[in-house]
C-alpha cells in the first residue's frame, strides 16, 4: 500500500504576539512548524503502513525552508519526502495548492490513500483535501476519526458529523481528512530525528510535475485577497471579585441586561 | 506575478517587515527585499502606509457571468432544511436586491417531503428540486457532481452554503468542478459597488485577523457561511416559491463510497458550533466531577457544554465538545469559560464569539484579556452561587406566569 501524507508549513499562532499600542499583530520572528493537524494525517498514515505493509511518502508544497516540515515527518516515520517548491507555486488558493498537489500525486502513480490533516491553522479553510480529491477524481472521507479497516480495495472509517458518527465503506484510491481524536502522534526520538537530518528530500519543481503550468501559483488561483484587517479589539474586560454571591449576582444582573440570558 | 515594492515612494518604516506572516521581507540596505517564502497573502499591500506594495497578476479572461441569480444550496437531513438555509436567503435575499436577480434554492435528495411549505413567505423566486434514487443517502461525491451539473445548467452570479460539517466537505468538490474559487466559512458578505463583485470577508490565523477576498474572474463566485452569523429573514405572507424539477444523469451519482451506519453522538447529537450559549469547562475543574455543576450551569442558561483541550485529552470530555485549534471553531453569543486558562489554541476557536465570560481562580489567567466580564474566584464557590441564583430567577420567573 502506497499512501501519501499532505502536510503544510504555517507560521506558529502560538507565537504570534499583540502590539499593545496599535493594536495589531506582530508576527517577526515568528517560527514555522508543522501544522499541527497535520501531525494526526501522518502518524494515521505511518500507523497504516505499519499494519498493512508499504510505503509512506510525505508531500508538501511550499518554500525550499518547507523542508524542515517535511524532516520532522520522517522523523515521525514516513519513508520518503517530496517538497513541491518553485517560485510559480507561490500565492496558490485552495483550488490551485489541490491543483498543484494532485499533480505531484499523480505523478508518483500508484498511490492507494492519502491522508491530510482537517484543516491548516493559517487559512482554516479545510479545503484542499477535497479539492485534492477531485483534482485526481477520488472519493473522500473528510473529519475521520476512527479508521476501522484498510484493505488493497477500501477502507471503512467512522468520521464525526454534525449530527453524531457516520460509518463510511470508502473504495480505494481515496482522499481522506482526519481529526485530532485518530491518534496520538509518536514523538521523533532522538535516532530518528538524526537520520531524518540525512534522509534526502526530493524536490520537484513545476517542470517536474504534468500540470497546466497557467493553473499553478497566483495565476491560477480564482480568489484574490482584497483587504486583510485585525478585528476590532474588545473593550477591557470588566472583572469581579471577592464574595462568590456578589460576583454572581453582579455577572446574572449584567447578562439580564445585556439580554444574553 | 510578483511583489512589486515602489522603492521611491517606501520610507522603510519596516513595518511590512515585522507584519509579515512568513518572515519573506528583509531589509536590504536602502532596500526592502522579497524572499522565497513570499505566499503573496498580501498583508504588506494592505499595512503599508505610503502604498508602496503591490501585486501584479495574470488575470485570466472572465468567464461568462450567466443569468447571474443568487444559488442558495438546501442542505436539508430527511426533508426538513437547516437553519442556516434561512439565515442565506436572508443574506442572499440583501445580494439578489442590490444584483436585481432572482433568489433561487436547489435541494438535492430522494422521496423528498414538501419543501416548498418551509419556503412559503421568503423572497425565493424559485426552487431547484434534484431527486434521484441515488441522493436518498447523504454522500459528498454523488451530491457534489449533482451540484456542479446544476451550476452549469443555471449559471448562477453566486453560490452560497452553510459552514456545516456538509457544507465544507461538499462545496470544495463543487468548486474544483466548476473551476472558480471557494471562500470558508464567512462572517460577513457584501456586494463591492463598483464592480458588482461578492467581497467575501472570513476570520483567518485562528481569529486573529479578518481577510476579505473576492473571486474577480471566474464565476459562480461561491461561499460557505458560518452558522448563526446572518439574521433569518421574517416571513412575509404564504406565497410559495415556483418549483422546477429536475432528473440528474445517472453517471453522476455512480459512486465508490457507501454508508454502512449513522449513530447519534455519546451524549445524543450535540454540535457545539452550532449552540447560541456556551459553558465551557477546562483543567482548573479538578476532574470530571467538576463538570456536573458545569452541566446544570449550562442547562440553565440553555446552552451546551464544551470543553478545553487539556480535559479532552483527560477523557473527562468527549472529543466532539473540544473547542479550539484542534477542536472545533465556535461562535456563540455568549461563551462562558470556567477553569480555563486561555491558551491561545483555545482562543483560536472561539475568540469570535459575541460575548466571553471568564471564571478563574488566578487574576493573571490570559483568558481575562480577551473575555468581556470575568469573576476572579474558585468555581466551587461561585458555579454553586450562580446556579442558585439562577435558579431562584427561574422559580420566580415560573410563579409570575401562573
Ligand atoms: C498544537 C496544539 C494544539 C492545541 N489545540 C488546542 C485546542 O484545540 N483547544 C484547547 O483548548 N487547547 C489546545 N491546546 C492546548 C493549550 O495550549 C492549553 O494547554 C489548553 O487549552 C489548556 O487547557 P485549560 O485551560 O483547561 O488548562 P490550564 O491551562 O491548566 O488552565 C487551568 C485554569 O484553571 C484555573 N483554575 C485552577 N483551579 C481553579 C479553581 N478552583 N477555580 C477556578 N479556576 C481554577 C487556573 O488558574 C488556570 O487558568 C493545543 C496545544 C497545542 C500545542
Ligand atoms: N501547501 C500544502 N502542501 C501540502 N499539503 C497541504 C498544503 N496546504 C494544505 N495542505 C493539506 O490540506 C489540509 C487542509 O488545508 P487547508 O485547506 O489549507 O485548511 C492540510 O491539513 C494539509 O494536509
Amino acid at each position: 500500500m502506497h499512501i501519501v501524507v499532505c502536510i503544510k508549513q504555517v507560521p506558529d499562532t502560538a507565537e504570534v504576539r499583540i502590539d499593545p499600542e496599535r493594536g495589531t499583530l506582530i508576527r517577526e520572528g515568528v517560527p514555522s512548524i508543522l501544522n499541527p493537524l497535520d501531525a494526526y494525517a501522518v502518524e494515521g498514515a505511518v500507523a497504516l503502513t505499519e499494519r498493512n505493509g508499504g510505503t509512506a511518502t510525505a508531500l508538501c508544497m511550499g518554500p525550499p525552508q518547507a523542508e524542515a516540515a517535511l524532516r520532522e515527518a520522517i522523523a515521525r516515520g514516513c519513508d520518503r519526502a517530496i517538497l513541491l517548491t518553485d517560485r510559480a507555486f507561490a500565492g496558490a488558493d485552495t483550488w490551485s495548492t489541490s491543483y498543484a498537489l494532485a499533480c505531484a500525486v499523480r505523478k508518483l502513480g500508484d498511490v492507494d490513500l492519502v491522508f491530510c490533516g482537517k484543516q491548516a491553522i493559517d487559512g482554516d479553510t479545510a479545503q484542499v483535501g477535497p479539492g485534492l480529491a477531485v483534482h485526481l477524481g477520488w472519493p473522500q472521507a473528510t473529519y475521520v476519526r476512527r479508521i476501522i479497516e484498510a484493505t488493497d480495495e477500501a477502507v471503512a472509517v467512522e468520521r464525526l458529523t454534525d449530527w453524531g458518527n457516520e460509518t463510511l465503506r470508502v473504495g480505494l484510491p481515496a482522499v481522506l481528512t482526519v481529526l485530532k481524536d485518530l491518534n496520538f502522534p509518536r514523538l521523533p526520538s532522538l535516532v530518528s530525528q538524526m537520520q531524518a537530518r540525512r534522509c534526502p528530500v526530493e524536490r520537484w519543481g513545476a517542470g517536474d510535475i504534468d500540470g497546466d503550468a497557467a493553473q499553478f501559483g497566483l495565476d491560477g488561483s480564482p480568489t484574490r485577497v482584497v483587504k486583510v484587517f485585525t478585528p476590532p479589539v474588545r473593550g477591557a474586560c470588566v472583572v469581579w471579585q471577592g464574595e462568590p454571591q456578589k460576583t454572581a449576582a453582579k455577572l446574572i444582573e449584567t447578562l439580564r441586561r445585556e439580554a444574553l440570558i | 506575478m510578483a511583489l512589486r515594492i515602489d522603492h521611491a515612494a517606501c520610507t522603510l518604516c519596516l513595518r511590512c517587515i515585522e507584519e509579515c506572516p512568513y518572515g519573506a521581507l528583509a531589509q536590504l540596505e536602502d532596500r526592502i527585499a522579497v524572499g522565497e517564502a513570499c505566499t503573496f497573502c498580501g498583508l504588506c499591500v494592505e499595512i503599508c502606509p505610503v502604498a508602496a506594495i503591490s501585486i501584479e497578476a495574470k488575470e485570466t479572461e472572465r468567464a461568462e457571468a450567466g443569468r447571474g441569480a443568487v444559488l442558495v444550496y438546501g442542505e436539508h437531513h430527511e426533508g426538513r432544511l437547516h437553519h442556516v438555509v434561512f439565515e442565506l436567503i436572508g443574506k442572499g435575499a440583501e445580494l439578489a436586491t442590490t444584483l436585481r436577480c432572482p433568489l433561487e434554492v436547489v435541494v438535492a435528495g430522494h422521496g423528498l417531503p414538501d419543501v416548498c411549505a418551509q419556503l412559503a413567505g421568503l423572497a425565493v423566486d424559485t426552487v431547484h428540486l434534484v431527486e434521484h434514487p441515488a441522493l436518498a443517502q447523504y454522500r459528498d461525491g454523488p451530491f457534489g457532481r449533482t451540484l456542479a451539473h446544476l451550476i452549469g445548467e443555471l449559471r448562477p452570479a453566486i453560490v452560497l452554503a452553510g459552514a456545516t460539517g456538509r457544507g465544507r466537505s461538499l462545496m470544495p468538490r463543487v468548486a474544483v468542478l466548476c473551476r472558480t474559487g471557494l471562500t470558508a466559512d464567512c462572517t460577513g458578505l457584501e456586494i463591492e459597488s463598483e464592480t458588482g463583485d461578492l467581497l467575501q470577508t472570513r476570520p483567518a490565523f485562528g481569529g486573529n485577523v479578518m481577510a476579505t477576498i473576492v473571486t474577480r474572474r471566474h464565476r459562480p463566485q461561491m461561499a460557505t457561511v458560518r452558522p448563526k452569523v446572518m439574521t433569518p429573514p421574517e416571513r412575509k405572507g404564504t406565497a410559495r416559491p415556483r418549483v422546477r424539477r429536475w432528473a440528474v444523469p445517472s453517471e453522476l451519482t455512480a459512486s465508490r463510497t457507501q454508508v454502512l451506519a449513522r449513530q447519534a453522538g455519546d451524549q445524543g447529537p450535540v454540535n457545539i458550533a452550532e449552540a447560541d450559549v456556551l459553558v465551557a469547562g477546562g483543567r482548573g475543574l479538578g476532574g470530571p466531577e467538576g463538570f456536573k455543576p458545569l452541566a446544570e450551569l449550562a442547562a440553565l442558561l440553555g446552552g451546551e457544554l464544551a470543553a478545553s483541550r487539556a480535559v479532552v485529552d483527560a477523557g473527562w470530555v468527549p472529543y466532539e465538545r473540544q473547542v479550539g485549534q484542534t477542536g472545533k471553531t465556535v461562535q456563540p453569543r455568549l461563551y462562558v469559560a470556567v477553569g480555563i486558562s486561555g491558551a491561545v489554541q483555545h482562543r483560536a476557536g472561539m475568540q469570535s464569539s459575541e460575548t466571553i465570560v471568564a471564571i478563574n481562580s488566578d487574576p493573571d489567567a490570559p483568558i481575562f484579556q480577551f473575555a468581556d466580564y470575568g469573576i476572579v474566584g474558585d468555581h466551587r464557590e461561585v458555579l454553586p452561587a450562580l446556579i442558585e441564583r439562577l435558579r431562584a430567577a427561574r422559580a420566580a420567573e415560573g410563579a409570575e406566569d401562573e
